[in-house]
């Protein structure tokens, strides 16, 4: 670890600080329908497309009917994205020629921007066309995103609201998310990104004339050398680089933003046409947070309580920074495997554990990327989690165990993380015997029932299919990297794909009919199974008379509660994943520390 | 109910329109304008023929080049149509062979020096365009050698190509072994 690199991290920190005040307070003025310096241009966009789609704006919504609606458009968009990927190649955009993506595989992907998870069973830059990136995939990182920030709101609502049926409207906060946060950041953020190198074009691919062209054994189809007829292996000559284009910048910034996290190439974040220099990696990291960490002021401010927001902050801020502290110091450590490597840092090299890294971020850039990237359900990635050292890569896998609730997804971090925030109430009620109230409403058996289900379904999901995955051939025949990281890979997929993170152990081959069949339903039940029960609490809070604070009163304010809102998420996480992740990355640490490789 | 249905037809119809075609088609006539060369990939032409991007790292084996770091991106490496990383957890034999087998080839360029970790490590993208500078340094003595230069105007080639961290602070310093090659082809 290097003064740096510290110094790198804690000013990513400070910034994230000083964004969440303004970014919240706007946020606030957007969904209470207050007027903003955007406002003159915004507005009469905002009236067309009501006007366009059969809006009535005053029209407020009971949660019932804010889910129905909710899901009915989620269910619309997502078919609309299967058949542009079915049918792309009949379609504009596409000068590579790419056929139509295959039905399991355009389900999985579909079902996958859809949830805000952005699990990429594919190779971007080597199947999808132009339009479906665009119109299909950039779009849904937009409505997505959208979707969660409106969710956050309307729960938010539900809080501050008092003896009231209704918690907004949802093609309202759709549309004023998308109109005044999202889309004016990402064209800014967009031509930001191309003045470092982002590539922004229609062309098809370039073809480069290599500078010194390679001689290569020639592989079969099976990836195994093709012997000849005199037994010496065949040899072929690679002169040419054909160079992958495309609108990348302008899918990037919501990619980051809408904390999506699903590159347009293969190799996401870490591919220098997505993430050309340390400035734009920089770029994309404040970006991940910016909004998630915005929410938290947007409900200290329309609960009247901004001190609880800051409280809420802390947690998430004390958890981020056990998380990377953790996975830069195993990182930085690098892997005792590799003898006779010099890993060391200095001032001529990074050191560490560098396989799966760019030299450009080292190894600090590189673990505050996957800290932040799975600390929000965003799933970007500038490093392969997979070639993490064991106690590295299970900070990533953690942070996603956790449900994403350290600042988390855009919306979905905040309304995470106020599902704890019941649990934690509920506790405190318990422990001096009163009947828990959080911001002026009395939390009830029906709220906490609510919350348990949220809490119970998401790991009864991930250890079941992990199960299930790991005896059965058709789950452990896609692992890559046998031993306990076998194991942690099928993990991490389910874990991820359930968080709605989408970021992979990406060695394993998920492009398989199991893992996107199962895994696209481990999204939809990630996303909507976690969200009705959400909204339920939200519409019951919203019914509540309002009860005034008492000395009784568990304060929500104080450093106390943060200390016991961070206990109570890692009790929950730990308890329930612990005996897994012994089994992987905890003995494969100790066995690597033996010296042993599978 | 069937209202509902409706708006979200037209909600998918409308916002896919301004998300997905308005806004892509705004920011590439912008950078287009803007910021061209970027834009289009920084490529590098030499006598009419693309040779490359400045962005985008290039397979090397000859002595006389600087080389670049492994790359898991197509049979040769550097695939810029297939970018990958090798995806080898830290326990996999494959990736202990592989290190293994890089180390006695550059043990023997460059007897007793510290092999620097990024020469024997396969990057994210596959298609990484720099190595560290303590990288080109342990390079130096075989490309000196096989050119017939002095190491110190090698050297001297590459201080001038080192790039600090950007603003001082972010990232890390680097060297883009293809621009360092062409300045050696004195191209």
């Amino acid at each position: 670890m290097t003064a740096n690199g510290w110094f790198q991290i804690l000013l990513f920190l400070a910034l994230i600080f000083l964004l969440t005040k303004p970014l919240g307070v706007f946020m606030a003025k957007v969904f209470s329908r207050e007027r903003t310096f955007l406002d003159p241009v915004v507005r009469p966009i905002e009236r067309l497309l009501y006007r366009l789609t059969q809006v009535d704006e005053e029209h407020d919504m009971p949660w019932t009917e804010y889910a129905i609606t909710m899901l009915m458009f989620s269910g619309v968009s997502m078919l609309v994205l299967y058949g542009i990927e079915r049918l792309q190649h009949f379609l504009p955009g596409n000068p590579q020629k790419f056929a139509g993506v295959d039905p399991a595989l355009a389900f999985n992907t579909a079902a996958s921007f859809t949830t805000n998870t952005n699990w990429q069973n594919y190779t971007g830059e080597a199947t999808m066309s132009y339009l479906t990136q665009m119109a299909g995939l950039a779009y849904h990182n937009f409505v997505s995103a959208a979707v969660g920030i409106a969710l956050a709101v309307a729960f938010i609502r539900g809080i501050a609201r008092t003896e009231n049926k209704t918690i907004g409207n949802f093609w309202v906060d759709l549309t004023r998310g998308t109109l005044w946060v999202l889309l004016p950041g990402c064209v800014v953020y967009a031509v930001l990104l191309v003045s470092q190198g982002v590539v922004q074009n229609f062309r098809p691919y370039d073809t480069a004339k290599l500078m010194e062209a390679q001689h290569v054994p020639k592989l079969g189809t099976d990836g195994k050398p093709v012997v000849g007829a005199d037994g010496q292996p065949l040899m072929d000559t690679i002169s040419d680089q054909s160079i992958a284009q495309g609108p990348v910048a302008s899918q990037e910034a919501i990619k980051m933003l809408g904390t999506n996290g699903g590159g347009f190439f293969n190799a996401n974040s870490s591919h220098p046409f997505e993430n050309p220099t340390p400035f734009s990696n920089y770029l994309q990291l404040l970006s991940i947070f910016a909004i998630p960490a915005g929410l938290t002021y947007t409900l200290g401010k329309i609960t009247k309580s901004p001190q609880h927001g800051w409280a809420v902050w802390s947690a998430m801020a004390i958890l981020f920074l056990c998380g990377v502290t953790t996975a830069y110091w195993a990182e930085a450590k690098g892997n005792p495997l590799l003898k006779g490597v010099d890993q060391q840092a200095g001032t001529m090299q990074a050191g560490g554990n560098m396989e799966g890294k760019e030299v450009r971020f080292g190894i600090a850039d590189s673990a505050l990327f996957a800290t932040v990237t799975t600390d929000a359900s965003c799933g970007a990635i500038n490093s392969w989690h997979d070639s993490y050292t064991p106690l590295g890569g299970m900070v990533p896998l953690v942070n996603i165990m956790l449900s994403e609730t350290v600042f988390g997804g855009v919306g979905a971090g905040l309304y995470g993380i106020l599902i704890y925030v019941v649990l934690a109430v509920f506790i405190a009620g318990l422990m001096v015997g009163r009947t828990p109230e959080y911001l002026g409403k009395k939390i009830e058996a029906y709220d906490v029932k609510m919350a348990m289900l949220v809490t119970l379904v998401f790991p009864l999901v991930i250890l079941a299919l992990t199960a299930i995955s790991s005896v059965e051939g058709f789950g452990a025949s896609s692992i890559s990297n046998p031993g306990p990281h076998g194991l942690t890979q099928i993990l991490y997929a389910f874990t991820s794909q359930a968080g709605n993170n989408g970021s992979a152990f990406a060695g394993l081959n998920g492009n398989a009919p199991w893992y996107n069949i199962s895994g696209a339903i481990t999204m939809l039940i990630g996303r909507f199974f976690m969200i009705i029960p959400m909204l339920a609490i939200a519409g019951n809070l919203a019914q509540k008379k309002t009860v005034p604070a008492s000395a009784g009163t568990f304060p929500v304010t104080t450093p106390l509660f943060a200390v016991l809102l961070v206990s109570v998420i890692l009790i929950v996480g730990a308890l329930t994943f612990f005996p897994a992740l012994s089994l992987g990355p905890v003995l494969e640490h100790l066995l690597m520390m033996a010296g042993k490789t599978f | 109910m069937k209202k509902h249905l409706i708006t979200s037809l037209l909600m998918v119809i409308w916002t896919t329109v301004l998300l997905g075609l308005v806004y892509p088609l705004v920011v590439t006539g912008v950078a287009q304008v803007l910021f061209k060369d970027k834009a289009n990939g920084q490529l590098i032409t030499r006598d009419g023929a693309i040779i490359g991007s400045r962005i985008i790292g290039q397979p090397f084996s000859g002595p006389g080049y600087f080389h670049s770091r492994p790359s898991a991106a197509g049979n040769a490496g550097y695939d810029a149509a297939n970018s990958q990383g090798s995806n080898f957890g830290p326990t996999n034999q494959k990736l202990i062979d592989r290190v293994q087998r890089d180390l006695a080839r550059l043990n023997t360029e460059n007897p007793g020096a510290p092999v620097p970790a990024d020469l024997v490590t396969a990057s994210a993208s596959g298609l990484d365009p720099d190595i560290s500078p303590a990288g080109a340094e342990f390079q130096i003595p075989r490309v000196a050698r096989e050119r017939s230069w002095a190491e110190e105007k090698v050297r001297r080639l590459v201080q001038a190509h080192i790039r600090p961290r950007q603003f001082a602070v972010l990232g890390e310093p680097r060297v883009n072994v293809l621009e360092l090659n062409l300045a050696l082809d004195g191209k």
